[in-house]
């Protein structure tokens, strides 16, 4: 095993001291009527470093406006340019003024005010120029595993993903978590089940009881909706229930102590092991709590996460817009179909060809690799997914971060 | 290559096995070294009866209960949603919205 404290990356230095492992200037719309012109930009700009984002919604959403403020300033961003149409709901000179005040270049596009379409497609090409160079001018600074945010998501589950990629995830996390880097996982809609032993894990039995009701909020939310959180490609892949579907899923969380419950857009105060809870709070308002994977992945990132490790056994070729994401297969025959979209084949644990700490090591090499500069997979495929929709979140309770609360 | 046992165990506790390479219908397996004749083809990830198991009972997988039988298993059955169902949420498939006959 490496040794992890003589690990180092080459990061990017925000005003904060924050750190970035890439340089990404972001094209934000802020209603999907700037989808259009937004996506023209980005295409006109070519350069694989300038990504698509945004919000589709015209009216206001507290979560919303905090994810959009939360992925703009998100540390491997260096720039932003926004798409307005001019009448939506989201406050973007708020929006602008906060991404400035965090010194980065942000310039604002209102569609309304710029001649429609060509005219603001080539405004924006111009702009986006601007921008990129302001952005290279940014400070370059050491950046060590305990500075390093990771999340993990399971997409595509099946019978293999619970005793292959899972907890070859699982064991990279404790290294992580060994090395004071913060690590999280999430979707507590795809946890129910394991609340009673996940809630022994947490630091606190304050915080072990809020991990409980955060699995009840979602196990009632879900039942309300009419639908758990289990496609049809679940049970195609022998998986037969939620709760052994969420079985799986839990081992990706490694066997670290349980440090804090988060929301969408609270970063991690310490190192340590998070639990994210997607869940929204409240009677169900918005629809389900997240339509696709590529949602999650948002709200990881929306926390700071640097990186994304990606579970699958049924296959699955998304990435992401902002933070690399990693993809690691659990199913041998899947692997065989669908190798050209994944850094790691974890299938390789049930062909008796490795064992799961070895891949937990791949994963971790892997995962330092990229955070390096190389590209993962789906970067090199050009994958940027990126989706937000409406939700509505109550802030953390007070037993939530019990680190943070020691630390002052 | 192919592994000798074509079925893992997860935990001593549990009463399914895991597949992890594909079986046909007609092959012999080992079960807790009890020869059983599989009756239908079993893919990657699914599971079969590690002994008989009776209706309402748990099915422990990973040492945890992961939902209930529907009706009585014989060992060395394939399991699954048309013998066993979660204790949570229900399943929904591709047509649930589009299946007319289904009063769910």
């Amino acid at each position: 095993m490496t040794n992890s404290s003589s690990i180092e990356f080459n990061a990017f230095l925000r005003k904060n001291g924050k750190k970035g492992i890439r340089n990404i200037v972001v094209v934000a719309y802020l209603v999907e009527c700037a989808h259009h012109v937004s996506r023209r930009i980005v295409e006109g700009s070519n350069d694989s470093e300038t990504h698509l984002i945004g919000f589709p919604g015209c009216f206001p959403n507290e979560y919303a406006s905090k994810m959009m403020c939360a992925v703009c300033t998100h540390p491997n961003v260096g720039g932003v340019l926004l798409l307005s149409l001019g009448c939506e709901s989201m406050d973007r000179e708020w929006l602008a003024n906060e991404i400035s005040r965090s010194g980065r270049p942000v310039e604002l596009l209102v569609i309304q005010e710029n001649g429609g379409t060509r005219s603001t497609v080539s405004a924006g090409i111009e702009k986006i120029k601007a921008i990129r160079k302001q952005a290279d001018k940014c400070k370059r600074a050491t950046m060590q595993l305990n500075e390093l945010v990771v999340g993990t998501i399971c997409g595509g589950s099946d019978g293999t993903s619970g005793i292959a990629a899972n907890p070859a995830v699982g064991r990279c996390f404790d290294t992580l978590v060994k090395a004071n880097a913060s690590c999280i996982f999430e979707e507590t809609g795809e946890l129910i089940g394991c609340e009673e032993i996940m809630a022994k894990r947490a630091v606190t039995p304050d915080l072990g009881e809020e991990i409980k009701n955060c699995v009840a909020k979602a196990e009632r939310y879900y039942r309300i909706l009419g639908f758990g959180s289990f496609a049809p490609g679940n049970a195609d892949g022998g998986l037969s229930t939620l709760e052994e579907k969420s079985m799986g899923a839990y081992s990706k969380s490694g066997s670290s102590k349980i440090s804090g419950l988060l929301k969408p857009g609270d970063i991690p105060p310490t190192g340590g092991l998070y639990l994210l809870d997607v869940v929204p709070d409240g009677e169900p308002r918005f629809g389900f709590p997240n339509i696709s994977d590529n949602a999650e992945i948002v709200e990881l990132i929306a926390c700071g996460c640097h990186l994304i490790l990606f579970t699958t056994g049924r296959g699955s070729v998304v990435g992401s817009a902002i933070s690399p994401v990693i993809k690691i297969c659990a199913n041998p025959e899947t692997y065989a179909r669908l190798s050209e979209d994944m850094d790691i084949n974890a299938g390789k644990i049930l062909a008796g060809e490795a064992t799961i700490d070895e891949v937990g090591v791949e994963i971790f090499n892997k995962l330092v690799s990229v955070a390096q500069g190389h590209p993962s997979v789906s970067e090199e495929l050009g994958h940027q997914e990126f989706i937000l929709t409406y939700k509505a979140f109550e802030a953390l309770g007070p037993s939530c971060l019990p680190l943070a609360n020691i630390q002052g | 290559m192919r592994h000798a046992n074509s079925f893992i165990c997860l935990h001593q506790n549990d009463n399914v096995l895991v597949c992890i390479q594909p079986v046909r219908a007609g092959e012999v397996t080992l079960i807790d070294e009890k020869k059983i004749t599989l009756n239908i083809d079993i893919q990657v990830g699914h599971k079969i009866s590690r002994c008989d198991i009776g209706e309402g009972e748990k099915i422990i997988k990973s040492g945890a209960p992961i939902g209930s039988t529907l009706k009585k298993i014989p060992q060395g059955e394939h399991v699954h949603t048309h013998n066993m169902r979660s204790d949570y949420h229900f399943n929904h498939s591709r047509n649930t919205l589009t299946d007319t006959s289904n009063t769910q």
